[in-house]
């Protein structure tokens, strides 16, 4: 089990760059487990690199990143973190099941799981279709139903609910928290803003680094705003980029 | 690594290939079609008879490579390779499940292709005409291995494509199909002495013509077996679970 009094994920001065752009340049930031954690910020801000990181595929320049206790990437986690990317990967030319039978194989998780997740998911009727036959929405649920196979302790989504019709990503939410508050952590980016009110604590991130990492009430409060979108304005306005000529640097860019 | 999940693998490679029935109809009778037209062009002189043997190597050998090192290639692009590589999947598991499911299909491929070419288009074959399939099928698993690490050095399916010319086409020209490897220039010789394609059409030739015993056959299916480890080993080499 999770001590649930340790972060889920721990990140300390970490430097990544994709080809020649850093994208990430020092950023520290610290997940608490068993709650759904938001990650929120413009497209191109640097969500999908974090994530990646957590989840160990990608190459970093310095810093550390612990994950349930240990570091990012190592063999002991890839059983205890679900991860979906931002396009549904998984197997256009198989069946719903097929895809999910062969996750669940390679997870080494009982075989019960696969209607499990099918019914959690709500894909119970589409077992038997070809993947590619479905619409974006339900490819991008069979993408979560393979991360929730094996239930991992740590789940690492990126944009999950994008493309998705309001009734069903309210669904997916209260899965979200259904599965919060049977001990699982969860980090789900969205660069939805109205999405933030959902999650328990949010993480607002730009340009590569965290503007704020709150509660939504407490954001709320200590901005005087009304809403995540003015929030997240308001804290820009207090935290101008390095290249913004009307004010001081935010320094750390060019390190 | 873990053979469970090597055959999982595995499997779930074949079930996708089972979806796309073209593919498999491609597969199986391409080659065949090759050598009958082969025969056809030659069908009157004794063209077909020598180098018959060396197009059983040819054909299944490139089919395989395309059809493998597109399908990898597509499993990196679409994520899903991404993914499998942040789960408890060994990248052995990965390259040895490539290779055993497009090695049952290069079986299937090679003995029908062997079989069309000896009793429809007529070659003769002295020697035992199961160590003639084997030779083919480990020619057509060659190619798979060599299209898996071709597809390691692929950013797209363009490039991917042009990793046949590169790597295949030398092989066929100094392979001894062309000209008999004998009478190539000293330096082409012993640079086709250690390419793959060549043994595989020396030994599918030896078999043939019944010229040499079958000890020297296996030599020359060592040779592409250690060819095929080589492969495979470097294909997992290349797999990287974290990428930039």
């Amino acid at each position: 089990m999770v001590n649930t009094s340790a972060p889920a994920v721990d990140v300390t001065d970490l430097h990544v760059r994709r080809g020649k752009h850093p994208v990430l340049h020092g950023l520290s930031v610290s997940v608490p487990s068993g709650v759904v954690v938001g990650l929120l910020g413009p497209s191109g801000c640097g969500k999908t690199t974090l994530l990646r990181t957590i989840v160990g595929v990608q190459v970093v320049q310095s810093g550390t990143v612990t994950v349930l206790g240990q570091d990012a990437g190592s063999a002991s986690l890839r059983h205890r973190v679900g991860y979906v990317t931002q396009d549904a990967s998984v197997y256009d030319d198989l069946t719903v099941r097929q895809n999910l039978q062969y996750f669940r194989a390679v997870l080494g998780a009982p075989r019960g799981d696969v209607d499990r997740v099918l019914a959690l998911t709500d894909l119970t009727s589409q077992a038997g279709q070809l993947v590619g036959s479905l619409s974006g929405g339900q490819r991008s649920r069979v993408s979560l139903a393979g991360a929730l196979l094996g239930s991992p302790d740590l789940l690492v989504l990126d944009e999950p609910t994008v493309g998705l019709d309001p009734l069903l990503r309210v669904e997916l939410w209260t899965l979200f928290h259904h599965l919060a508050a049977s001990g699982t952590s969860l980090l789900v980016s969205s660069h939805v803003m109205d999405e933030a009110s959902r999650c328990d604590r949010l993480l607002l991130m730009r340009d590569g680094e965290i503007l704020a990492d709150d509660t939504p009430a407490g954001l709320l409060a200590a901005t005087g705003t009304e809403d995540t979108e003015g929030a997240f304005l308001a804290l820009i306005q207090r935290h101008p980029l390095a290249d913004d000529s009307r004010s001081g640097t935010t320094g750390g860019n060019d390190s | 690594m873990n053979p469970r999940r090597t055959l999982a693998t595995a499997g779930r490679v074949l079930s996708q290939v089972r979806h796309d029935p073209r593919t498999i109809v491609l597969l199986l009778v391409v080659p065949s079609l090759l050598i009958g037209l082969l025969a056809w062009i030659f069908s009157d002189t004794p063209v077909f008879a020598t180098i018959g043997p060396g197009m059983i190597a040819l054909f299944p050998f490139i089919v395989m490579f395309l059809v493998t090192s597109i399908t990898t290639l597509r499993e990196r692009r679409t994520g899903t390779l991404e993914r499998l590589l942040s789960m408890p999947l060994g990248k052995g598991d990965l390259i040895l499940g490539y290779t055993l499911a497009f090695g049952l299909l290069a079986v299937a491929q090679s003995a029908v292709a062997v079989g069309f070419a000896v009793w429809v288009c007529g070659l003769e074959i002295s020697g035992s005409i199961w160590l003639l399939l084997a030779v083919a099928v480990a020619d057509a698993v060659l190619g798979t291995t060599l299209g898996l690490l071709a597809s390691a050095f692929a950013r797209t399916e363009f490039q991917v494509v042009q990793f046949m010319p590169a790597l295949v086409f030398p092989q066929i020209l100094l392979g001894g199909i062309f000209l008999p490897r004998e009478q190539l220039p000293d330096v082409l010789r012993s640079a086709s002495d250690w390419l793959p394609l060549s043994h595989a059409i020396d030994a599918l030739q030896a078999v043939a013509t019944d010229s040499q015993d079958a000890a020297y056959v296996g030599g020359e299916l060592l040779i592409i077996g250690a060819w095929i480890v080589g492969a495979v080993v470097l294909g997992s080499v290349t797999l990287r679970r974290r990428t930039p």
